[in-house]
């Protein structure tokens, strides 16, 4: 197989792996507020709840979670999953990140001194008007260097899909390399990732240079 | 009727009291100065009186209407928009300017009126830029809060106090992040405040400048008032902590 059909066929499973990157970031960035919420939630069970579901999401592999997303409703209740594997990963991704962003937000929303409360108590914000107004945009600020973290892991994270059979650039070059026995597919791969993860880096220094404008 | 009443405030933490069955009032166009040495409750009062701390026992009145008071023990507000009014009455600025570092200096001042008072925008941003001006900061409307000094910062947040239209402002030891020319700056805006009669609470370490604005001023210690009258009562008093602290002081 010449080194251009390799990558014609590798560019192909590429847009899956975009795919896959995009949707969770959609589903995972906002979910992991909410996630947040939850974690800091004034009713006891809530908290508790998410606490917990946090502690599973960080303490177990990814791999593993998506392998029980796939396969647990067919285990447990004989459904039929043909079809529902994209689902499977992007519910088993997005729910792993969203423990990750919830943390993050929990950090960058600590940091904010007591002082930007009390100054928003005293000219009469309500709290959500000081959620959004306030801590949102200095949160946002404060998180970007780990959230690019992050998002960075994520880029690679999308090979693990390859343990449910799903056919991404990462898979794609598996099967070549196994059928042509060469390893090339495997620096082609590691190029794809490098160059995708450097631009992921330049956005996001781009955007934290433009949320320089304060300190 | 006076502007604020505090009767018989208490205020615990954890066990430690803080305030101990402290009265007094504030009427309209007074300036009341509170000094005495750190961890005499200065302070606590102010976050008292402005609804920061919540009080263990008491009441406290504003132009006669309850803000909070003790039912069964517990601290009690009024209903929401009553409440809301209430605190609207006055404004506070703290020690450490507590600016919105993401706001420009103008926005840091406008937001408010714009976004809780639901005022004109346009409006809003005359009188903000007339504040401004009052400041001595037309040419930093632009500015961030970071690219200020410190006293710059203090008047930002003197004219996003000023922007709400309270009727009294208390001040949490404006100066004391300040050196000695930028404190100059500050005392001199409250001064003026001051000849335009606005009421004011202000804590203080200033004693020359407590002597010169204030019209009455109080000595706290232990978490009561110790010495509490005009500025040339409380200052020829011969009680003993008080003549100690200003002993201290003249060092």
């Amino acid at each position: 197989m010449s080194f251009g059909v390799m990558l014609r066929q590798m560019t192909a499973g590429f847009g899956q792996t975009c795919l896959i990157f995009v949707m969770t970031l959609i589903f995972s960035l906002p979910l992991g507020l909410l996630v947040y919420f939850g974690r800091v939630s004034r009713i006891k069970l809530i908290s508790w709840i998410v606490k917990i579901y946090i502690s599973v999401m960080r303490g177990t592999p990814l791999m593993l979670q998506l392998l029980v997303w796939y396969f647990a409703p067919y285990y447990l209740w004989q459904m039929n999953i043909g079809g529902y594997k994209l689902t499977a990963i992007l519910l088993g991704c997005s729910l792993n990140y969203a423990a990750y962003f919830a943390e993050i937000y929990r950090s960058g929303i600590e940091s904010i001194p007591k002082g930007q409360y009390e100054a928003a108590a005293l000219l009469g914000y309500s709290r959500q008007q000081t959620f959004l107004r306030i801590v949102l945009p200095q949160m946002v600020k404060n998180v970007l260097p780990s959230v690019t973290n992050e998002v960075i892991t994520l880029v690679k994270d999308t090979s693990l899909v390859y343990s449910l059979s799903y056919i991404e650039m990462f898979a794609v070059a598996k099967q070549i390399a196994a059928a042509q026995t060469t390893v090339v597919p495997f620096f082609i791969a590691g190029v794809f990732y490098y160059i995708f993860n450097y631009a992921v880096a330049w956005g996001m220094e781009l955007f934290e240079k433009k949320l320089n404008y304060y300190r | 009727m006076s502007l604020l009443e505090m009767k018989q405030i208490k205020k615990e933490f954890e066990g430690t009291t803080v305030i101990k069955d402290l009265s007094l009032s504030v009427e309209e166009g007074e300036v009341l100065a509170i000094i005495g040495p750190s961890g005499s409750g200065k302070s606590t009062l102010l976050r008292c009186a402005t609804m920061l701390e919540t009080i263990d026992d008491g009441e406290i009145l504003y132009q006669g209407k309850k803000a909070v008071w003790i039912e069964n023990g517990n601290p009690t507000f009024p209903k929401k928009q009553e409440l809301k009014e209430i605190q609207s009455c006055f404004g506070l600025v703290f020690q450490n300017f507590n600016l919105f570092p993401h706001f420009s200096v103008i926005k840091n001042i406008a937001d408010a009126p714009i976004h809780v008072q639901k005022r004109n925008r346009e409006e809003v941003y005359e009188e903000a830029k007339k504040l401004l001006a009052k400041m001595g900061l037309s040419d930093k409307a632009e500015a961030y809060p970071y690219q200020l000094s410190g006293g710059q910062q203090q008047r930002v947040s003197i004219a996003r106090a000023l922007a709400m239209k309270p009727k009294m402002l208390f001040f949490d030891e404006p100066t004391s992040a300040l050196d000695p020319e930028l404190t100059g700056e500050i005392l001199k805006v409250i001064k003026d405040l001051a000849s335009e009669h606005m009421t004011m609470v202000i804590v203080t370490h200033e004693m020359d400048f407590a002597r010169k604005v204030a019209d009455k001023i109080i000595f706290m210690e232990n978490g009561v008032i110790a010495v509490e009258g005009n500025p040339e009562e409380v200052f020829a008093s011969d009680h003993g902590r008080m003549r100690e602290f200003l002993g201290k002081l003249s060092m």
